[in-house]
């Protein structure tokens, strides 16, 4: 589902976000990216949607060479690609409905089918009673999950999350992983990064550690 | 998951129904957007408003100009002043034998004698003009031209002739004015087409700064909506239709400006025309004017719209 193959990463001031990274997550696979900061997690994210390009190596997601999607292309990548990030980046002023809804809008789904929609996910993340406030009347963790269905309501094929749980306590924290946990269950592929070793290390599942932009190692911790 | 070969094509939605559909709501909303800050929507709008009203405002006082001053070829007389040979009786001989004329309604003599007097009369150099022996003043027989004298040309025909008379010494036609405001109403059209073209440019400014302005303010929002796939075209939309609303309105109140002055000055002019016995009425906005303000204001602010969000859209890529 999502392949890297030898990728470096070189930003316009030179530095190396990334340099010779190769990794392969076979769809329905879940793992996490974990790494001091400014080790890469980001910027591997960061490739994968397309918000950068690889300056050398491929990337491939959903069988497509990013290399070779042309910029038209790249919001049909996005919509196949749901992002979550730290900072949650919701419209402040418009509703969570509204918020979640942005991505069956922008797909140009039919009225009734985003409100069916809409209503599954917030049902899915537990925010049924919120839909109609305004993101910033949230706490940090439900923001968190207003964020999370967004990403999740197009039903995309691959989901990143990149520090999802950076401002939560680690109740919250945990009930976030154990959300993606589900979705896993369903056949999402998810690639979440994470400094959060302590949260992630009793989970089974697989881990990619960078370090300085390269892979310093890809186990399943037990 | 297929690494030789082409990739999948991605599936783009080109059904027509949704396609109009989508449009539709996008317009109302961005209609909303506007009429949710109505202050600074009537704002930009009356600048546009007033811009697109100057030249159609201008260009119609041109039009009604030129209608007036061809209105009143008719009043237009002839000034014959006759030459210093002719003599008291023969001077009543040549006006009649101009009388003749088919082009001439009407004529009058007046003599030396008289000319004086009405020179005494209104010129108020009445002391120095007795100081003189002679009467320097020649007889003048007044024509009124037929109404078959069509025109500014027709009447210089008409003076042309008659100053080849040997009993007249010049022909003046009373014209010059016509002719002045001839000459001066093709200027100012000059004039109202550089102005159009102007304001026009003027537009197109206001509409895309108002518009960039807008784009700088949804900057997080256009961000967001790049994150969860919005195509380009998706999010030039709302700006298109904005710059199209904002034509649309200006362009209403532009010709609500166009006919209230119309409003106005319409009895001042008919009182005007009164003066002059002249059947002379305001003429209304002329066709072209009407759809030049009606299509050029919604298609200025749409383009207007296009070169910002050409300019400023392209800027803002998500971190
Ligand atoms: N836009 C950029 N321009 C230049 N250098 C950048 C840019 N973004 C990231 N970098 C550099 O690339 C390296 C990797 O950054 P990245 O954000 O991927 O790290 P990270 O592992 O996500 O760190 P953190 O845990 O702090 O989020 C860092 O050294 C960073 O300074
Ligand atoms: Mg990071």
């Amino acid at each position: 589902m999502i392949r890297f193959d030898n990728v470096a990463k070189r930003y316009p001031n030179g530095h190396e976000g990334l340099s010779g990274v190769s990794l392969h997550l076979e769809p329905g696979e879940m793992a996490f990216v974990t790494g001091h900061s400014g080790a890469g997690k980001s910027t591997l994210l960061r490739l994968i949607g397309l918000l950068e390009r690889a300056t050398r190596g491929q990337v491939w997601v959903n069988g497509r060479n990013l290399n070779k999607l042309r910029s038209r292309d790249i919001p049909y990548h996005r919509r196949e690609v749901g992002m979550i990030f730290q900072d949650h980046r919701l419209l402040n002023d418009r509703t969570v409905f509204d918020n979640i809804a942005l991505p069956l809008v922008v797909a140009g789904m039919a009225h009734a089918e985003i409100t069916r929609r809409v209503r599954a996910t917030l049902d899915k993340v537990g925010l049924l009673k919120k839909e109609k406030v305004l993101p910033i009347t949230l706490s940090g963790g439900e923001q968190q999950r207003v964020g999370i269905a967004r990403a999740l309501v197009s039903k995309p094929p691959v989901l990143l999350a990149d520090e999802p749980t950076g401002n939560l306590d680690p109740e919250l924290s945990r009930e976030i992983i154990e959300l993606f946990l589900q979705f896993n269950q369903v056949g999402v592929t998810l690639l979440i990064a994470t400094h959060d070793v302590d949260l992630v290390d009793r989970l089974g599942r697989r881990i990619v550690n960078l370090r300085q932009g390269r892979v310093a190692s890809d186990t399943v911790r037990e | 998951m297929t690494r030789q070969g082409r990739s999948p094509k991605f599936r783009r939605n080109r059904n027509p129904v949704t396609w109009l559909l989508r449009h539709a709501q996008m317009s109302l909303s961005s209609l909303g957007r506007l009429s949710r800050s109505p202050a600074s929507t009537l704002m930009t709008a009356a600048v546009i408003g007033i811009a697109l009203a100057l030249p159609s405002g201008l260009h119609l006082l041109v039009d009604n100009v030129r209608q007036l001053s061809s209105s009143w070829d008719g009043s237009a007389s002839l000034s014959l002043f006759l030459s210093e040979a002719v003599s008291g009786e023969q001077a009543e001989a040549v006006r009649r034998q101009i009388d003749r004329r088919d082009d001439v309604a009407e004529s009058r003599l007046i003599d030396r004698n008289q000319a004086l007097a009405e020179f005494r009369r209104l010129s108020g150099f009445g002391e120095a003009i007795d100081l003189l022996d002679d009467n320097p003043l020649p007889a003048v027989v007044v024509v009124r031209p037929h109404d078959s004298v069509a025109g500014v040309e027709g009447i210089a025909r008409m003076a042309a002739e008659l100053q080849a008379y040997r009993e007249i010494d010049m022909a003046q036609v009373d014209l010059q004015w016509v002719k002045r405001l001839t000459a001066i109403t093709g200027t100012i059209e000059h004039g109202v087409a550089i102005l159009a073209t102007l304001l026009a440019g003027a537009v197109l400014l206001i509409v895309g700064n108002t518009i960039r302005l807008d784009i700088q303010g949804r900057h997080s929002e256009i961000e967001i909506v790049k994150l969860v796939g919005g195509t380009d075209a998706f999010i030039r939309r709302p700006f298109l239709y904005e710059g199209l609303w904002y034509g649309l309105l200006g362009a209403a109140i532009a010709l609500l400006l166009v006919l209230l002055s119309l409003n106005l000055l319409d009895s001042p002019v008919q009182h005007l025309a009164g003066l002059y016995a002249s059947n002379f009425s305001l003429a209304v906005l002329d066709p072209l004017s009407l759809l030049g303000t009606l299509f050029g204001g919604p298609i200025l602010g749409l383009a207007g719209a296009w070169l910002a969000v050409g300019r400023h859209l392209a800027e803002i890529q998500p971190e």
